[in-house]
Order: C-alpha cells, then structure tokens, then sequence
C-alpha cells in the first residue's frame, strides 16, 4: 500500500545546526502518529517542510507518490495536508465563528460576495464544526476574549476544515491544564475521526503520546532515534536517555 | 452573526441625500461635491488598509483617472457625466491591474512606500510631458448628462453634486456589501495573519491585489469628479500632498464604517472651509488641530463613535450565558 506521506532522506541545516539529518519515513493512511523529541530535536522543523513553510536542502516528500518539496504552504494545503500551530495561529479580533468562516471559504475556488452566514451554508459549516469541538457557545466571541485551550481547539477545527489527507498537530496540548489535557485530547480525537484518517501531532507529554498514537518516531538532533509502537519506543533505553528523561 | 445590510434603507439614504442637494445653498453644493469625491477615494483607501496594507500613492490613479477622461473628452469631445466617471473608473482600475499584482508582495511600510514611489513617478512624467500639458495642464470643457447641457451654474453644481453623490453612495454600498462578505472577512484575516491565511488554502496576495485593484477605481472614478469640478487637470493630482490628505481622511474615518469615510470626507472638507474663510493666513493650524484631536480622543477613528458602542453592547450580551455555561475563561 502506498504510504500517503513518504519523506525520502530529508535535509535541513540552519547554519551549523542540523535540523534534518537525512530523515526517512513512511506515514501510512489511518494512522495516529506522535513525534516525539527535545526541543531542537527537528519536529516542527520536519513538520514546517512538509507543509512547505521551509524548503529542504536535500531529499525529497512524497504525497500519495508525487514531490511536494518545493511547494508553497498554500498549494500545500490544497494537496491536502493541514496543520495546526503550537501557538494558535488564529484572527483575533475576528469572532470564532468568522475565523471558521473564512477557513471554510478558502475551500472554495471563489470566494463569496454574500455574508459568511449566507454564503452556499458556510456560515453553518463554521459553525458547525464548531460544534463537533464543543464550541458552539462561543460562535459570536471574538478570538482574543477566549482562553488558550479554547483557541487551540479552534485552531485545529480551522486546520480540518479540509477533510485534509493528512493532519499535523504541533503540540495539541500544550498550554492546556493537566487536569483537562484528556479531554482536551479526547476531544480533538473525536471530532478529527471523520474528516482526518491520518494524524500527526508533535507531543511532549508522554500519557498523551502512550493513550492516543498507534506509532512513535522519536528524534534526536535531526534524526530519527526510534519508530515503533509507543509501548516499545518509549522503554527504548536511548528515547528515554535523550528524550523523555526516564519518564515511565 | 449575522449582520442584516438593509439595503432598501442605504439605497433610501442615497436617495434623500441627492434630494436634499435641491434645497442646499449654492456654495456648499461644490463643497459637498469635493468631499462625496474625496470620500470616495478615501473609500478605496480603507478598502486597502482592511488588508493592512496603505497606499500613500492614491494620487496616482487619482490623475489616471482624471487624465484619462480629459484626453478622452478633448480628443472625442465626451462630455457626459456618467460616461467620464465610467472612463475614471476604467482608467484607475486598469492601473490598479497592471500595478496590484505586482506590489502585493510588500507589506508594511515597504507598501506604502512604493505606492508613493510610483505616483511621484507619475507625477515627475506629467511634469515633464508638453503633450499633456507640463506642469500648467490643460482644461476641459463643462461636463453634460444623457445629452442635456447645463448653463445655469446653480443647475450643472446640482447635477455634478447628484452624481458624485449618487456614484459615491453606491460605492459605499458596494463597499458595505464587500466588508461583510467572506471576502471582506479574508481581507481583515490578511491582515492580521497572512501566514495562516496561506496555510488555509487562500491567496493573500490575490487578496491583497484584489482590494488593490477596487481600491484604483474609486480613485480613477474620483478623478474623473475632481476635473468635472474643476475643468481643469494638472500634475498636482499625483503629488504626494494629494494623496496624503486622501490618507488623512481614511485616518480621520478609521476603518471599521464606511459612513465614517462620508462623514469624515465632509467634517475635513467643512473645517477647512471655514478655518480658510475665519482665519485665511491660520487655517492650516485650525486642521492640524483638529486632525491631532481626532487621533488623540478617537485614535480607532470616527467610525469607533458607533462601531465601538456597537459591538461592546454584542459582547456583552454574549458572555453573559457563556460564563453561565462554564464555557469562557
């Protein structure tokens, strides 16, 4: 089976620091999968060139078998590939339901002259998806009077609106109290499902990444240190030496 | 979330103010035709800036526009109102074509900066041109409408004020339906994050480009008022003090109201007037005055009178069930 992501001996350098040490992986369709790794690791680095923010040096990213490495983040996403930021990259002084709007018409060849509530439903799109997040409440709030966990969740529901092939999450919990990091997660979880076969999402936190993904890749200075099943990845001695630091 | 347009009331209020032009005194006719034009023009300006980007340059299709409609009406002898406003319009926004695209990669200062650049080109080949006219320009003759001419000056004053009113008000409809438009909510995503505006598929310099291009012709339309008013065209009409005041009226309005732009076009225009008639060799300390007051009480514009009021009222009346809810912060 063709992988939908295929990433054949990726490079990136930033000066002396290498960012992508020759990085090769395959991302089958339906798949959950963390990346996990210090900071500095390369985990946004390798998800800022999958979606075409920065240009590799060297190598090649496949989707569904034709090159996408020179690709603009717009054409990126038109391909089908969406990501959500660890900082929520959102419109702030839009409300909530205007930055879905404006997610949904981009969708489109042509952009509406009607309101985004009238414009061929996407105003019940927006909101809509909205509420599959368990945010319909705040549809009318503008963006900048809303918490963090809730901009994050927005932020992802903006990345979605796609029905993107393949999905990448950098950090989806960060920010978020521990005490509703499950739910948070539990949440974004069920509410992808149907739209985004294939996961990817950036993670620090270890009960996250061990609950939630079917793969781990574990970098380490540009590389990959681990790939495997959480349960074996994370007892690996050298992820737990240069990644989680012994945690268990 | 959703905003009615009541478009019968806008089209009701365009009407009545082409009305009341009849009942005017003869001298503030062409002092309300200078600022429907002005306001036009400023129109554009703010058009612009709800992308974050703004043109100190609008002087450039400002005598585009104007130029073009006087070449057209000496060459082919066109008087007609309505025709030379269209001319205006094409002119500017053929411009704004070959133009927009190209510009709509800067941002910021490096935007603005190069709208300037370009009209002072403009302006330094129309210095230059003997066919145009050099720095003196040339004239034109008194503009008509659908075939009849106006020799009362009360009359043709009336007609030009009817018809910027009416070109200008429609625009402002335009730009009303255009603001609350998902394209109009594009726009403002522009500005505050062209980056994720990109990553959600969307073009931020098609944006960008396309505001640029409506933008160039309301100015070209409000060049073509400016000759009608004065019947006369010069290289003034790009220079940088032209589209500086244009500026100064988009900053006075602020960008949330397009009855702001009206409002503030017309407040400058009145100011200026009397301050010129009261105080003749002091008039320009009377505008800065009332400029710095503007931006030191109503920094969000004219437009945040009403538009602030407006959405604190929606705000407030969203949280309450929210905080009810457990769903805010």
């Amino acid at each position: 089976m063709t992988p939908v992501l295929s990433v054949r001996g990726l490079e990136k350098r930033f000066g002396a620091v290498v960012a992508a040490d020759a990085l090769t992986l395959d991302i089958p369709a339906g798949q959950k999968i963390s990346l996990i790794g210090a900071n500095g690791a390369g985990k946004t680095t390798f998800v800022n060139m999958v979606t075409g923010y920065l240009r590799p040096d060297g190598g090649s990213i496949l989707l569904d078998g034709a090159d996408i490495g020179r690709q603009s983040p717009r054409s990126v996403a038109r391909l089908g590939i969406s990501r959500s930021f660890q900082i929520p990259q959102l419109f702030v002084d839009l409300t909530a339901a205007e930055n879905l709007t404006v997610a949904v018409s981009g969708v489109s060849a042509r952009m509406s002259l009607r309101q985004g509530a009238e414009a061929h439903g996407r105003g019940e799109k927006a909101v809509g998806l909205l509420g599959r997040f368990g945010l319909a409440d705040v549809a009318d709030r503008p963006v900048s009077e809303l918490a963090g966990g809730v901009r994050k969740l927005i932020d992802i529901a903006m990345a979605l609106v796609r029905r993107p092939k393949l999905l990448l999450l950098d950090e989806p919990t960060s920010g978020v109290s521990a005490e509703e990091k499950f739910t948070t997660m539990d949440r974004v979880i069920h509410a992808v499902a149907p739209d985004a076969a294939t996961i990817v999402f950036v993670e620090h936190d270890m009960e996250i990444v061990s609950r939630y993904a079917d793969r781990v890749v574990a970098f380490y200075q540009g590389r990959i240190l681990a790939d495997g099943v959480p349960s074996h990845v994370l007892k690996d001695q050298e992820v737990r030496r240069y990644v989680t630091g012994g945690v268990r | 979330m959703k905003k009615e347009l009541h478009l019968p009331v806008m089209i009701g209020l365009v009407a009545a103010a082409t009305l009341f032009g009849r009942v005017l005194p003869t001298w503030t006719l062409s002092l309300a035709t200078i600022a429907a034009s002005n306001a036009l023009i400023a129109l554009g300006i703010v058009v612009l800036a709800r992308t974050g980007n703004v043109s100190f340059g609008q002087g450039l299709f400002f005598a585009a526009g104007g130029y073009g409609v006087a070449l057209i009406a000496n060459a082919w002898g066109l008087t007609d109102a309505v025709a030379q406003v269209v001319i205006g319009a094409a002119c500017g926004g053929l411009l704004g074509l070959v133009i927009g695209p190209l510009i709509a990669r800067y941002s910021g200062i490096f935007f603005g900066m190069l709208t300037l650049a370009l009209s002072m080109v403009f302006y330094g080949a129309l210095v230059k041109s003997t066919a145009l006219g050099g720095s003196d320009g040339f004239n034109v003759g008194r503009p008509s409408l659908f075939g009849m001419s106006f020799t009362d000056p009360r009359e043709a004053d009336f007609m030009l004020y009817a018809v910027s009113v009416i070109v200008t008000g429609f625009a402002g409809i335009a730009a009303t339906i255009l603001f609350k438009s998902e394209f109009g909510l594009a726009s403002l995503a522009v500005r505050e994050n062209n980056l994720r505006v990109e990553y959600l598929g969307i073009s931020a310099n098609r944006v960008i480009s396309i505001n640029f291009v409506i933008a160039a012709v309301f100015a070209g339309a409000s060049g073509a008022f400016a000759l009608m008013a004065q019947r006369h065209i010069d290289p003034q009409f790009a220079y940088w003090t032209t589209s500086g005041e244009f500026v100064f009226i988009a900053v006075l309005a602020g960008n949330q109201s397009v009855a702001a732009v009206f409002v503030a076009s017309m407040a400058l225009e009145l100011v200026r007037s009397f301050s010129n008639l009261y105080l003749p060799n002091t008039w320009q300390l009377v505008l800065g005055v009332f400029l710095l007051g503007v931006i030191l009480f109503l920094p969000g514009g004219i437009g945040s009178l009403w538009i602030g009021k407006r959405r604190k009222r929606s705000t407030l009346a969203t949280k309450e069930p929210l905080a009810e809810k457990g769903a805010a912060p």
